[in-house]
């Protein structure tokens, strides 16, 4: 093997309170893809973060070909030819495909850019990727998965000898992660080194060749893929086996009363989102949508909780008829809603944990009845304890916290408020796999208590793994309901989305 | 020495004791106060009278803010508030009469509320952006309070009516009184009730807080009419002040004033997180800068550049980016950019 052109050697970074990386080493060889592995909270970020000079590390020196280094900032590790693409594509939506190949570092004659020449470059570069895409089209207009892969060809083409992926694929369907691994490994190909970080073990053990995991801020050990087991892998991330995730046994169909449904809707529907669907869900009993990304999944639970506003068909929550004009009536009628963006939609960075967790509660009380300082501390002190939420720190801003972290706060927001219909969109996607078990497990227990969920997951394991009922989705439309019975699979859903059929 | 530092009012108000402070320099009376005929007299109080409707108005536009809005036309609303006290008092037959001043003060903060309302209704219910829908009554309100005053300004001559700007209650001027109680009812609405973390949120994110439940609506709007009533008593002690409704002149780019004031203050612009003593402290600021230009007697000529020098600087000393860059290059020729522990303990607190 050739000499690393990448390597940390005992780098250690503290914060306020955490110890985020202690005496960390890791290498990155030429023409490797390496996954770097870890729960949220294991030092992956804040080892990506000192690579690309947004932290400076207390301890330890980065090497770069043999020198040492020590990186600024992103502009700085770009020049020094280590380039980051983030989960969150940080381009300009409303320039062309070409110009943000280009931005920044335009060619230019006699102070005019010249923008056939652009063009004509980035035609190039896109081909030369396999990008099937028209570089005059404004990036906006694009998929995920094809923004995703423009920010990579550029910034492959601005320096090329490390590049971090981090979580490029947690947005992205099969057919696009496919098209992204084919990128991945002709880069390999071409000797460059990629980093990539990723929740999705599938993924890690499809495409990478070798592995570094963290834990807790420190280094675990260094793996070639082919020879760890996944369970070996959760069980390094993790410290601890597997077991959790074992308990949950397949839910057993047990006669649930046939009680007054929780939600029933009827031919509910809104014009270029989701084709008008039935959906029926009884107390204690837990509905998985199922469907590729982009299925409607998202937009059928929207309706149900006035998100969004249907343009045809009827709900009624608990027997009674109600016209879901806004969230706040279907809050009155005890449906609760944690919405698939986390960021933009659920948390309030700016207040404090504690706050966050007391203000749906508050919502419904209305400002002029605060709950009191006691009552809160108590309310927030359960949750925060029922939900092992970490740090255990009600007065820390909530944008502190890490993702699977953040999921519980919206979670205890709701659970607060005792509702009779949880909706769940994608309550597991980006975060780690104990924090992924403890949410599935949490699920299954408040069914038992009868509470009725409505779960939204792209993983159909995990739909499987939880749900009685399950939607599948397909194409902006409801078309199949199965009861989830032994006899149903991953690959028998899968097929129902492929045929459109039941089998 | 970091709690101390670190506290969101620290810079606010180590800002406002370096002006006091540079005053005492200049003037060495600045600090000395005085009772005479049972009032208070100085330096300081002048500070505390003069920034009165100031304090006001900038208090209202933090509520504002903190929804993630802004209110342009607050100036306008203190001119019309003035003008339609000022009117109704000169149309009594006994200026004096308590009985009527109290009518007219009612009267023009109801108007004042009813402005603020408008402005909330168009950014609450119409959804047109806040910088647009408040500019209409910035440019409009000034033509409103020409109308009432028909062009001229009116002088009145009322014991009552003085008493709110310019008369003394309690050895203290009753504008700073009145300042001080409403400072502390708005403080006791928004940390007693669980409005101020509402409105934090409605800022800080509207459309998660649209998906907790919460009625941003109604808050929106309530936070716009509470700023427009407390322009309105800003216009009150203004004209009271000179005994003159000018509703060319009265809190003419008062909102650039009260902006700042928020922003020194230490509140974001971008709503979210507010702090009404910050907003209390960075209005004061201003008034101090004021003041100071008169009594070290900057020429008049310069004095606009002078004032936003001082204000340039105090926006940068609050600015944690750039108190970040000036004490990195401070801390790297102490230690050598390996980054040893005492360098990046700079870099991560400052």
């Amino acid at each position: 093997m050739p000499g690393a052109v990448l390597e940390m050697i005992g780098v250690s970074k503290g914060f306020p309170g955490v110890r985020a990386l202690a005496d960390v080493d890791f290498r990155l060889f030429p023409g490797e893809i390496h996954a770097l592995m870890g729960e949220n909270g294991a030092g992956k970020s804040t080892l990506i973060k000192v690579l690309t000079g947004v932290h400076a590390a207390d301890a330890g020196e980065v090497r770069l070909g043999g020198d040492r280094v020590s990186v600024t900032g992103p502009q700085h590790a770009q020049t020094l030819g280590i380039s980051t693409v983030y989960q969150e594509v940080n381009l300009c939506p409303n320039l062309t495909v070409a110009e943000n190949v280009f931005i920044g570092r335009e060619p230019s004659k006699a102070g005019a850019i010249r923008w056939r020449e652009i063009r004509r470059r980035a035609a190039e570069l896109l081909t030369r990727f396999h990008v099937d895409v028209d570089p005059g089209v404004r990036l906006g207009a694009c998929s995920l998965a094809i923004q995703q892969l423009v920010a990579i060809v550029r910034a492959v083409d601005i320096s090329a000898k490390v590049l971090i992926l981090d979580e490029p694929t947690s947005s992205l369907d099969r057919d696009e992660v496919e098209q992204l691994f084919t990128v991945m490994r002709r880069l390999r190909d071409d000797g460059v080194a990629i980093l990539f970080v990723s929740h999705f073990l599938d993924q890690v053990y499809e495409v990478s060749d070798r592995m570094t995991v963290l834990r807790n801020g420190r280094l675990v050990g260094e793996f070639p893929t082919a020879d760890l087991s996944r369970i070996d892998l959760v069980g390094h991330m993790t410290g601890r086996m597997l077991s959790t995730l074992e308990q949950l046994h397949v839910p057993e169909e047990t006669a649930r009363v046939q009680a007054e449904p929780v939600l029933k809707a009827q031919g509910v529907g809104r014009r270029g989102s989701i084709a008008p669907f039935d959906l029926e869900i009884h107390p204690g009993e837990v509905v998985g949508l199922a469907g590729l990304l982009g299925s409607g999944r998202t937009e059928a639970v929207r309706l149900m909780f006035g998100a969004d506003v249907a343009d045809s068909g009827t709900v009624a929550l608990g027997g009674k008829p109600v016209s879901l004009r806004g969230p706040n009536i279907a809050i009155d009628h005890g449906v609760a809603f944690c919405p698939e963006n986390r960021k933009s939609e659920g948390l309030i960075e700016d207040l404090t944990v504690g706050e966050n967790i007391v203000l749906a509660l508050q919502a419904a009380n209305g400002w002029l009845r605060p709950l009191s300082q006691a009552k809160r501390q108590e309310l927030v002190g359960r949750y925060m304890t029922a939900l092992r939420i970490n740090p255990a720190d009600p007065d820390m801003p909530a944008r502190n916290l890490s993702g699977g972290n953040q999921q519980k706060v919206l979670l205890a927001r709701w659970l607060i408020t005792q509702p009779k219909l949880l909706i769940l969109d994608e309550p597991t996607r980006g975060i780690d796999v104990g924090a992924k078990a403890e949410i599935q497990k949490l699920v299954v227990s408040l069914a038992e208590d009868g509470v009725a969920v409505l779960f939204v997951s792209a993983e159909l394991e995990e739909v499987l793994r939880i749900s009685h009922k399950i939607e599948v989705l397909r194409d902006r439309r409801l078309i199949a309901e199965i009861g989830n019975i032994g006899s149903v699979t991953p690959e028998g859903i899968l097929e129902i989305i492929a045929n459109g059929t039941t089998s | 020495m970091k709690a101390v530092t670190g506290h969101r009012l620290f810079w606010p108000a180590a800002v406002l004791v370096v002006m006091l402070l540079a005053n005492l320099v200049v003037t060495p009376g600045f600090f000395s106060i005085q009772v005479r005929n049972g009032h208070l007299y100085g330096s300081l109080i002048d500070i505390l009278l003069l920034g009165s409707p100031l304090m006001l108005v900038a208090l209202g536009m933090t509520v504002v803010i903190a929804t993630g809005g802004i209110d342009l036309s607050v100036g306008a609303v203190v001119a019309i508030s003035g003008a339609l006290a000022c009117y109704l008092i000169s149309g009594q037959e006994d200026q004096g009469a308590v009985s009527g001043v109290l009518v007219a003060v009612a009267l023009a903060l109801v108007l004042s509320a009813v402005l603020g309302f408008w402005n909330g209704l168009f950014v609450a219910r119409v959804g047109i952006q806040p910088i647009i829908a408040t500019l209409i009554l910035m440019v409009a309100g000034r033509g409103v309070a020409q109308l009432i005053t028909s062009g001229k300004n009116i002088n009145v001559n009322s014991p009552p009516y003085k008493l709110i700007g310019g008369g003394y209650w309690l050895t203290l001027p009753f504008a700073v009184i009145v300042v001080a109680v409403v400072v502390a009812l708005t403080g006791l609405a928004v940390r007693r009730t669980a409005l101020g973390m509402l409105l934090e949120a409605i800022g800080g994110n509207a459309e998660a807080s649209r998906l907790v439940g919460i009625r941003s609506r109604r808050l929106i709007v309530l936070a716009y009419t509470f700023c427009g009533v407390c322009a309105g008593i800003a216009g009150l002690m203004i004209s009271s002040n000179i005994s003159t409704a000018d509703g060319n002149n009265a809190g003419l780019w008062m909102e650039l004033d009260a902006i700042l004031a928020v922003v020194i203050g230490g509140t974001a612009l971008t709503g979210g997180r507010f702090t009404l003593a910050g907003t209390v402290l960075g209005a004061l600021v201003i008034q101090t800068l004021s003041t100071t230009i008169y009594t070290t007697g900057v020429p008049p000529q310069v004095t606009l550049v002078f004032k936003a020098v001082v204000v340039a600087i105090v926006c940068l000393i609050q600015s944690p980016a750039f108190r970040a860059k000036v004490f990195r290059r401070r801390a790297r020729p102490a230690a050598p950019p390996p980054a040893s522990p005492a360098a990046a303990d700079v870099e991560v607190n400052a």
